[in-house]
């Protein structure tokens, strides 16, 4: 269902993040992308709704070159994939269900938006949808007056508002406890099964990914060095990833990560396309 | 032992590392200011006039006068209120698009540098400046207190909007953007929520600011309770003067204590 031909991305300060990557999801399946911090897993997840343009190679995804699609066909590819943010990202002075209503944007005229009178079908799912995460009270709260797994709950079900058909997932858990990370990574795991999503996610937690996914995607200096069952992952490929004491890669890492921020910045200063 | 040289420290000199520069630059700062003191002209025997002067000011003051010109006073102070809704209603409603254009992360570069020009241009002139200059295209009068006003509003407000759009959580921005949200509905879901409070609380303190200045560029020909200020002074009538500056303060004193109410209930 999405196909990732030789994906490039390189900065405008220079740094590779993402070097020829190339792989192919299937439907239904969870990938975890794992690797250290810097080696451009979020930058991928990026690129493939193109919040975060990439400079080479292709991103079909059911057919679509996301990578090359014009701003209105881009509207309609994003709003088939669904997003689930590291922290959350609601925003927070909305209340719950502005939230989730949100997830209906890409299909909605802008004055319905404007003036929040979504049609009745969206209401009743989103619903439905905070009732299947657990939520199914609080919808008139603002979103900033809930707990992070909460809100993590209300992002998960802004994402599925969409009725999108694949899920990416940016370190859903990085700022939860371990139990609440279990509770949460098993809730997405069982959206995907119901509905038959597929999903990318992004994970820092090697464990946490191996208890959950389908498949491994190990990430290093932007470059995949690993692509199988979570069962092949041993101390080798482990090695290979994070690298076994190696310093100086760690701070490369360091400085590519100050300088993705630095990048991501100076991107949003181009503007919203 | 040899007892180790102690080392010693000073903090490094902050601004200027050169210390012969810093001593001439300092130096030399001082001495103009001296030279710059010593060449303002003070007439001793202008101030004793004065004193007379500014003390029948003061007299006036404590024993205000609201009758006599009553009918006047009283016409000024509703032609100010008007003055003053009218153009904050106004300076803001303009304000928020050019506020969102010259915003650098939501505005591509041309509306981006147009919408900055628009603010510095407003925001070079003081508002008595402009006042002459409206005034002498649109006559006498309050309307063009009106456009002076609102003119001084969008320079001010876009700016502190456009400041504050620059400063938002955009990891809320790109969640609402990943649902295929067009480009205003991202303002209205991810950008609106965010400033929302901020721009009201500031729309009310430059209501305040609108009152107040409104009595100052009444003084140029504006309209207002300013003009009939003015006119007071003119006239050496010190104590209707007196009345209409204690209502100017009463009026201000209650629009901020009202505005800082409904600031603090907003958060």
């Amino acid at each position: 269902m999405l196909t990732i031909e030789q994906l490039d991305k390189t900065y405008r300060t220079g740094d590779h993040a993402l070097r020829q990557v190339s792989f192919v999801l299937e439907p239904g399946q969870l990938i975890g992308l794992i690797g250290p911090s810097g080696a451009g897993k979020s930058t991928l997840i990026r690129c493939v709704n193109r919040l975060v343009p990439p400079t080479g190679g292709r991103i079909l995804f059911e057919g679509v070159d996301v990578a090359r699609v014009g701003r209105r066909e881009l509207r309609r590819v994003r709003r088939r994939m669904g997003m689930i943010f590291q922290e959350y990202a609601l925003v927070e002075r909305l209340t719950v269900m502005e939230n989730v209503l949100s997830g209906r944007l890409g299909y909605v005229p802008f004055w319905q938006s404007l003036t929040r009178r979504f049609p009745q079908a969206d209401v009743d799912q989103a619903f439905a949808l905070l009732e299947r995460v657990g939520l199914g009270d609080q919808f008139d709260k603002r979103a900033d007056e809930l707990s992070g797994g909460q809100r993590q709950r209300v992002g998960i079900a802004r994402a599925l508002q969409q009725n999108p058909e694949l899920l990416l997932v940016d370190e859903p858990t990085a700022s939860l406890d371990p139990k609440t990370s279990r509770q949460i990574m098993r809730l997405i795991r069982d959206v995907c099964e119901e509905r038959q999503l597929s999903a990318i996610i992004n994970i820092h937690d090697v464990m946490l990914a191996q208890m959950f996914v389908d498949r491994i995607i190990g990430l290093r200096a932007g470059a995949v060095v690993f692509d199988g069952p979570p069962a092949a992952l041993d101390d080798g490929v482990l090695t290979t990833i994070y690298g076994e004491e190696d310093w100086t890669m760690m701070r490369a890492t360091a400085v590519e990560d100050a300088a993705e921020a630095a990048e991501r910045a100076e991107e949003r200063m181009a503007g919203l396309r | 032992m040899s007892a180790a040289a102690a080392r010693k420290w000073r903090r490094p000199p902050v601004l200027i590392k050169n210390d012969r520069w810093r001593l001439a630059i300092y130096g030399g700062a001082i001495v103009y200011l001296i030279l710059a003191a010593a060449s303002v002209p003070v007439d001793p025997a202008r101030i004793v006039v004065g004193l007379d002067r500014g003390w029948r000011f003061v007299e006036g003051f404590l024993t205000p006068d609201f009758i006599s010109r009553g009918n006047a006073i009283w016409d000024g102070l509703v032609e100010s209120l008007t003055m003053t809704v009218t153009s904050t209603v106004v300076g803001c409603l303009i304000s928020v698009p050019i506020g969102i254009g010259a915003a650098r992360n939501l505005a591509p570069l041309p509306v981006y540098l147009l919408c900055r020009a628009i603010i510095t241009l407003s925001r070079t002139f003081q508002e008595v400046i402009i006042a002459i200059f409206f005034v002498a295209m649109f006559g006498f009068g309050p309307f063009a207190g009106f456009l002076t006003l609102s003119f001084a509003t969008i320079g001010f407000l876009a700016k502190l909007l456009a400041e504050d759009i620059e400063d938002i959580d955009w990891r809320q921005v790109e969640a609402v953007r990943a649902t295929g949200a067009s480009w205003s509905q991202v303002v209205n879901y991810a950008v609106q929520p965010q400033v929302m409070p901020r721009l009201i609380g500031l729309s009310l303190y430059r209501l305040d600011i609108n009152f107040r200045e409104s009595a100052v560029i009444g003084i140029v020909g504006a309209g207002g309770i300013g003009a009939t200020l003015n006119t007071a002074i003119d006239r050496y009538e010190y104590d209707s003067a007196g009345a209409i500056l204690l209502l100017i303060i009463l009026i201000v004193m209650a629009a901020e204590y009202s505005s800082s109410l409904i600031r603090r209930r907003l958060n």
